[in-house]
């Protein structure tokens, strides 16, 4: 097995017994870049130099006996929306292209303090808004195992890295299914935490009642040793919560016995794959041989998250984005006349089409006279949807869905219907709308050998309990061990 | 809800972003379907659910008003298109 095939905490064992150094584990990780991810466009900068350094100081602690914990010496990688000191930070966008970041966001912090390895940025959707990677202004990524189809978005570039092992763990950000979605069109296991779990210091902003950090990675065991480091309080995000953070590792093992498990009708309509909806459906069956018990539950305000959602989202979105204006940081037009052709004409050049549609769809539903029958509505309607899962959780321990209608799709095949892209999303959107945790993990292939992700929603704070959840699925199977065939 | 010429570019305006020609054409017909998409929301009855006008349910947590390091001047317009000395410069803003 080579090196880049372990699990993240199969090479943290690795070094833990000084069987390998975190530069031998880098240098392999930073040559199968250089030779798969030509095909994949996974990462927009790989910072060599600066990974290997952190190696060296992560393998002088391990000989040392200084092992710090799990992510010590672990190559990882970070969605280019995370704020590193020293490196450009572009979010996939012109609008900030040679912008380099002055600090840490906090996540990237404590990944340093846990002597992760830090190989580079990946691609996104330009801003995380899309569901394909597609809409980044550097070219798309590609999903490793078909190289004609997106690996989902927008952390694409996060999923396609895991899934390719051209990193051990990367972080994503969820906005409406960011992570789960590209984890499932890829085959690997993504967690979006609840709503002030992981903070947003240094991240950059989409929509900032809907964004949440979370980790990506090739098993959930590895997912939760990455929450377990960035999880918790930051005096710097005023909306991370106090409360204390469990172990997220230690009930891992512990099976589903006697748990309810709630299964939606709204979940399971037309214009899903029937592939997808058989293998969702043999895991649901399975769950129950595990000891769940299966409870049938109602979501009745599904049908409403779309339009819930792409209000609230773009509305949000108009606002953060008003700060890419020409001025502090980024691109900034040649001669303009005065300084509002400054703005409009930098706000042109600068954003591509998709965050141009948002900011102006927001934008409207802000203004005067719309205001309240979109926005304020769409608020009102998030309500619906959250005392739906108040309702569900009232029944059930967590619940089970699909993560997407269907496996990964063609590049290209969405890109002209705004719509059909956001509609891709309904499974996804209503976890962060009702500030859910949610993971999506792998559970089978169709037949043309595209994987199928199982999607987990639960009680608000309860990652610890969707990860225990996973795991008694995921180790009576060995989707984790499978790599993409395209880029073996 | 249809966006004609006049709303887009209101909107665009209001928005602070230039738009071409064949953008605030192509850009009136996808908006106005997808506003035509959440119009789904004027068939629910909320006149009586308040909006949910924050994320997290815990209160909002506030800080010591204490004095902590920050960026150099130098730091802050490291990455500003245009600057002098440790000031941001821009355009002549008043005629």
């Amino acid at each position: 097995m080579a090196l880049t095939d372990l699990s993240l905490l199969q090479l943290s064992e690795q070094l833990h017994n000084k069987k390998v150094t975190s530069r031998e584990a880098t240098e392999a990780q930073l040559a199968r870049v250089a030779k798969v991810d030509p095909k994949i466009h996974a990462y927009l900068h790989v910072d060599r130099e600066g990974a290997l350094a952190m190696a060296d100081a992560a393998d002088a602690r391990i000989r040392n006996g200084n092992k710090l914990g799990p992510l010590d010496g672990i190559p990882f990688a970070l969605k280019d929306l995370f704020n590193q000191e020293g490196t450009e930070t572009t979010a996939a966008s012109k609008i900030l292209k040679g912008y380099v970041s002055p600090y840490d966001a906090t996540v990237v912090k404590r990944l340093k303090a846990a002597g992760a390895v830090l190989l580079g940025k990946l691609n996104l959707d330009e801003f995380a808004m899309g569901s394909s990677t597609e809409n980044s202004a550097f070219g798309p990524t590609f999903n490793p195992w078909d190289l004609s189809r997106t690996p989902g978005g927008s952390s694409g570039g996060s999923s396609a890295a895991v899934a390719a092992r051209l990193c051990a763990g990367a972080l994503g950000t969820d906005t409406g299914g960011s992570i789960r979605q590209p984890a499932a069109l890829c085959g690997v296991v993504g967690l979006k935490p609840t709503y002030g779990r992981v903070s947003r210091y240094g991240v950059v902003a989409f929509a900032s009642s809907l964004d949440q950090v979370g980790p990506m990675a090739r098993t959930t065991a590895d997912c939760a040793a990455i929450l377990q480091v960035i999880a918790g309080d930051d005096p710097c995000d005023s909306t991370s919560s106090r409360r204390p953070v469990p172990n997220f590792s230690e009930p891992l093992e512990a099976g589903v016995k006697g748990l309810k498990l709630g299964v939606p009708r709204e979940y399971f309509v037309s214009g899903m794959d029937p592939e997808v909806e058989r293998a969702v459906r043999a895991a649901i069956a399975e769950y129950e041989k595990l000891g769940a018990t299966i409870v049938e539950v109602n979501l009745p305000h599904t049908q409403y998250a779309v339009s819930c959602y792409y209000l609230i989202a773009t509305a949000e979105a108009s606002s953060n984005l008003a700060r890419y204006d020409g001025v502090k940081y980024g691109h900034r037009t040649a001669d303009p006349k005065g300084l509002l052709d400054m703005y409009a004409r930098t706000r042109e050049e600068g954003f591509g089409a998709e965050v141009k549609r948002r900011i102006l769809l927001g934008t409207y539903a802000l203004s005067a006279g719309y205001y309240d029958a979109y926005y304020l509505r769409a608020q009102k309607v998030r309500t619906l949807i959250r005392r739906d899962f108040d309702a569900a959780f009232e029944k059930v321990d967590a619940i089970v869905t699909p993560t997407s209608p269907t496996a990964a799709f063609k590049i290209g095949e969405k890109m002209s219907d705004p719509i059909q892209m956001y509609l891709n999303d309904i499974f996804t959107l209503s976890c962060n709308l009702a500030s859910l945790p949610g993971m999506s993990l792998p559970c089978g292939f169709t037949s043309s050998g595209l994987p199928i992700g199982l999607q987990l929603l639960g009680k608000p704070w309860d990652e610890a309990q969707l990860l225990r959840i996973a795991r008694a699925y995921e180790r009576e199977h060995d989707w984790a061990t499978r790599a993409p065939p395209e880029v073996a | 809800m249809k966006l004609g010429l006049p709303e887009v570019r209101h909107v665009a305006k209001l928005a602070r972003l230039n738009l071409s020609e064949a953008e605030e054409r192509a850009l009136g017909e996808q908006l106005s379907a997808i506003l035509g998409h959440v119009e789904q929301l004027q068939a629910l009855d909320v006149s009586n659910v308040p909006p949910m006008t924050h994320a997290s349910q815990e209160p909002t947590r506030l800080r010591e008003d204490e004095v902590v390091p920050g960026f150099s001047a130098e730091q802050a317009v490291s990455n500003a298109p245009a600057h002098l000395g440790t000031a941001v410069a821009v355009p002549k803003i008043i005629e």
